[in-house]
């Protein structure tokens, strides 16, 4: 497993212990609720388990799995996008999550998978067993 | 595949049969009893959960690195754990929430701090056993 594929995938798993901890409050709070504050958690629970753990871990398991380049230095693609992929994914999940930025931590989102997808895209293609 | 592999992806399947089904008795209230109209958070968490991270905990059990030659997908006691939890779990989930939305009660207020507690359990022993798994060739 390359190295950027480590931090995607360990970053989702950060997300899911995150993400589970908020779901099982907000669970607790359905049947003995002790405050409107554990509710205004919910976007930051969803935000966590949609993008931070499964998107994630499906794009780190991508950089990892998906065929790679024959004939390159860079078996893995161009590794540097991929890293970009992930700062800009981490960057926008807490700001979605930290309410008042949005529309922004989407926008960044949206970047962080052009970044993946312009490293993943390549790659996408019939391994040497179907050639 | 492993065994526990099998029985991850088998339940992940009749979760989402079940999610689905639960979606459809939540379009048709007039037909059905109150109870399920306020299946939707049940039918979501069967879909994301049941369906979409169980079939990712089996798979990532079957397909990551080896843990060790010893223990080659990590320890086989907290695996079963947390597929047991993670089902029982979210199982008191789907029985209790629409009931305790249509008529509180003390058996499904008792039960939802039970399944919160047994699905996050479930998460923390994925991690615990796949962390060490997730590393550099």
């Amino acid at each position: 497993m390359p190295r950027v594929a480590v931090w995607f995938v360990r970053a989702a798993l950060l997300y899911l212990v995150l993400g589970f901890t908020l779901g099982a409050v907000l669970l607790v709070q359905k049947a003995r609720p002790f405050g409107v504050a554990a509710w205004e958690s919910r976007p930051a629970h969803v935000e966590f388990l949609l993008i931070g753990w499964t998107a994630q871990l499906v794009l780190g398991v991508a950089v990892w799995i998906f065929p790679r380049r024959r004939y390159a230095s860079q078996p893995y693609g161009h590794e540097g996008l991929a890293w970009l992929g992930f700062a800009l994914l981490n960057v926008g999940v807490w700001l979605v999550a930290l309410s008042p930025f949005v529309a922004t931590g989407h926008l960044i989102e949206i970047a962080a998978v052009g970044a993946c997808a312009a490293n993943l895209w390549g790659r996408v293609r019939p391994g040497l067993s179907q050639m | 595949m492993p065994p526990l592999t099998r029985w991850y992806i088998k339940s992940a399947m009749v979760c989402l049969a079940l999610g689905l089904l639960l979606t459809v008795a939540e379009a048709m209230p007039a037909r059905l009893p109150a109870v399920f109209a306020a299946a939707g958070p049940a039918a979501v968490h069967l879909l994301v959960v049941g369906w979409v991270t169980q079939m990712i905990f089996g798979v990532a059990y079957w397909m990551f690195p080896k843990h060790s030659a010893d223990q080659p997908r990590g320890n086989d006691l907290v695996a079963i754990l947390t597929f047991v939890l993670l089902n029982l779990g979210l199982a008191a989930r789907v029985v209790a929430e629409p009931a305790h939305a249509v008529n509180p009660g003390v058996v499904s207020a008792a039960i939802l701090p039970v399944a919160a507690l047994a699905q996050w359990l479930a998460g923390l022993g994925f991690v615990f056993n796949t962390w060490p798994r997730v590393k550099e060739k």
